[in-house]
């Protein structure tokens, strides 16, 4: 048995980390528990000669295939789009693209303007103060001025267009469409104790250089120092509820696989779309027979993950290849919900540098493109390095049918029930990626390339795992209310993408995180009655 | 040269598989992926797909009626290219394993024009590019939707 602690944490990614620096500044007594391990930036793939290798082995984005010790196996026998994600000190930003875009005004109102989901209980402009800061905390890069976004300044400046950034711009120039650079967290200038990027190249499975912010190195050190306890290694089982329904503490095991008991306060679920219904899911008590918060029966249900429609071509010189960060740019011409489209909503253009020699090798092959034999040598040649390409970053409405469910038979390493995955992609997505489709092959066209090629969805493509905790004012129809509370227990806090009610079209994390902070500020604004 | 995991069998096909998939060039002045060097790589790097490419090579042995390395050059070349056309997982395994211990060969990546070294300390340099390309996009009005 544990010492009682008064906040109590799971998870240490971009919700966690971002929730227990806001609030160490209370002096109360905080302890984040972190199934994962830290990662030294040694250890980070671009350190070696088998860089592209360990995308394949220990550093796969799929748990399934990367299947580290830390990892939990996930069935997602039954979704087109396979969850991604990373178990660590950081969590998945360790193994994010950082890219950084926020969400839009719009994007809070779908109802109202558009007739559809439902409206967010909070607003833009209420997030506005924890976007700036939380760009502040992570270090973002961008440019002013983007057209497409209420005013915002990036403390950095952009990262380099480069070869296949410049094509990109031309040929969005001549087609009249709006780009910007894309707002990244990887440090252009050095910045609290980071270093400036050296285009390793190689971001996502973690930056070597340490200029890319995961928040083991942003939010993590400075929390620490402020008297949080992370306590690494400890899998949590489940949430107990004392005998008035209210949380007590979590069950968890630690590396050595003991059971322990951690008493708390409150406790604040920080493990994504995914990891937080599960661990709901499995908090069965006799007052929460269908999981812990679950009156509304909604935790696991409106899983959303963006469903990304890949186009790529190929140019008649060498470009960037790998050599800089994946992503340096973006569109939001086709953001905003057009009547004259058959679909509602929009997505992000998110525009690829290009990939590794290995990786070209790997995916041309599969797709047919690289012969065996003496023509392997030269058709590889015309490959290697001249790839460009665009993904569109559909927004995916919610749809109580995609859903985490706990797998009947399936196990964790610690015997706890993995979480299963019923998805299916919407009439109104695969509108919307046709739609995509179609645009990113103008822009190819116009940039020069030719051998397009599709992938949509991409298969390996759930990064982004919102909605199935959603937050609102209604319990009957969600989770948690306005400010990460869940309605049933009201020393439970969600802060992770769970709670999202609409998933948007971009890459969720510096909304993730900013709301994260703002749930952080309700509770210090409401000690002193926060159970009421 | 070690075997690790696969029987004596296994291997040599394995070996002559790799041949059979990226050959030498004499014009680009590459080995094969038959080379010894990159032979033991592959065979250091089977780990999490060594199942798959057992199964892969059980199925190149029952196309080839035998041993796929003893069959004549002809043959092989036919058997090789039914083996790609019946795909799956374990095919996409061993291509995926030979192809990514090729192309991390010194000889390879050099004869590519690609420095034979980690990503890490050294980096690379990316041209910062013409900002005014976006002079047409400031000038736009603005965008996003208002929503109050």
């Amino acid at each position: 048995m544990h010492e009682k602690v008064d906040v109590l944490i799971i998870g240490s990614g971009a919700s966690g980390a971002a929730v227990a620096w806001s609030l160490a500044d209370t002096r109360m007594r905080i302890l984040c528990l972190e199934q994962g391990d830290w990662v030294k930036s040694s250890d980070y793939p671009s350190n070696g000669r088998d860089w592209e290798a360990r995308l394949f082995s220990d550093f796969a984005v799929n748990p399934n295939r990367r299947a580290r010790p830390t990892d939990y196996p996930i069935n997602d026998a039954n979704s087109p789009i396979k969850v991604v994600n990373f178990n660590g000190v950081g969590g998945s930003t360790i193994m994010y693209t950082a890219h950084f875009p926020r969400l839009h005004p719009s994007d809070f109102k779908v109802r109202t303007l558009d007739g559809v989901a439902e409206d967010w209980p909070i607003d833009y402009a209420t997030l506005e103060p924890f976007f700036a800061e939380n760009d502040r905390m992570m270090g973002v890069s961008g440019l002013s001025g983007d057209p497409a976004y209420p005013p915002k300044q990036p403390p950095m400046p952009p990262l380099p267009l480069g070869k296949s950034g410049t094509r990109f711009g031309q040929a969005m120039n001549q087609l009249g469409w709006h780009w910007w650079p894309s707002d990244s967290t990887i440090a252009t200038t050095d910045y609290e104790g980071r270093g400036r990027c050296i285009n390793l190249g190689h971001c996502t499975p973690g930056c070597a250089q340490g200029a890319k912010a995961s928040t083991d190195i942003t939010y993590w050190p400075l929390a620490i120092r402020a008297g949080v306890e992370l306590r690494t290694m400890c899998r949590v089982r489940e949430i107990t509820v004392d005998a008035n329904g209210m949380a007590s503490g979590v069950i968890y095991y630690d590396a050595e696989g003991r059971e322990h008991f951690q008493p708390a306060e409150v406790v604040i679920l920080a493990c994504n779309g995914v990891g937080t219904p599960r661990l709901m899911l499995n908090s069965v008590s006799a007052k929460f027979p269908n999981g812990i918060a679950n009156s509304s029966g909604l935790v696991g249900k409106n899983l959303m993950f963006h469903p990304y429609a890949l186009n790529y071509g190929y140019v008649d010189e060498p470009l960037d290849g790998n050599r800089g960060p994946p992503l340096c740019l973006w569109s939001q011409e086709f953001y905003e919900t057009d009547p004259g489209r058959d679909f509602v909503r929009g997505y992000t253009f998110q525009f690829g540098r290009g990939v590794g020699a290995i990786i070209e090798a790997i995916v041309s092959s599969q797709a047919g493109r690289l012969p065996w034999g003496e023509e392997h040598h030269s058709a590889y040649r015309k490959l290697v390095n001249r790839r460009i390409g665009l993904s569109a970053i559909c927004e995916d409405l919610p749809e109580e049918h995609n859903r985490v469910t706990l797998d009947p038979v399936l196990k964790d390493s610690s015997g706890i029930p993995a979480p299963k995955i019923d998805y299916t992609i919407s009439a109104n997505s695969h509108k919307m990626m046709q739609h995509g489709i179609a645009r990113a092959r103008e822009v190819l066209t116009a940039a020069g390339a030719s051998n397009i090629c599709v992938e949509s969805p991409i298969l390996n493509g759930g990064w982004h795992l919102l909605g199935t905790a959603r937050m609102g004012t209604d319990p009957e129809r969600s989770v948690v209310n306005p400010w990460g509370r869940c309605h049933d227990v009201k020393n439970l806090f969600i802060v992770d993408g769970s709670i999202w009610v609409t998933s948007g079209g971009v890459n969720p994390t510096s909304t993730i995180q900013a709301l994260a902070l703002y749930i952080a500020d309700s509770i210090k604004q409401r000690l002193a009655d926060l159970f009421d | 040269m070690p075997d690790l995991d696969l029987t004596a069998e296994q291997a040599r096909d394995l070996r002559a598989l790799a041949g059979a998939i990226i050959p030498p060039s004499a014009a680009y002045a590459v080995p094969g992926a038959d080379d010894e060097r990159i032979f033991a790589d592959i065979l250091r790097s089977l780990e999490r797909d060594r199942d798959d490419i057992c199964r892969a090579l059980t199925h190149l042995a029952a196309l080839s009626g035998g041993a796929f390395a003893d069959l004549e050059p002809a043959r092989r070349t036919e058997v090789a290219a039914a083996f790609r056309e019946a795909g799956g997982a374990p095919l996409a395994a061993l291509v995926r394993v030979v192809l990514l211990c090729y192309y991390r060969d010194d000889r390879v990546m050099i004869s590519l024009g690609l420095e034979p070294r980690p990503p890490f300390p050294k980096g690379h340099v990316v041209e910062q590019g013409d900002w005014s390309l976006l002079d047409p996009v400031r000038a736009r009005p603005r965008m996003y939707r208002l929503v109050d």
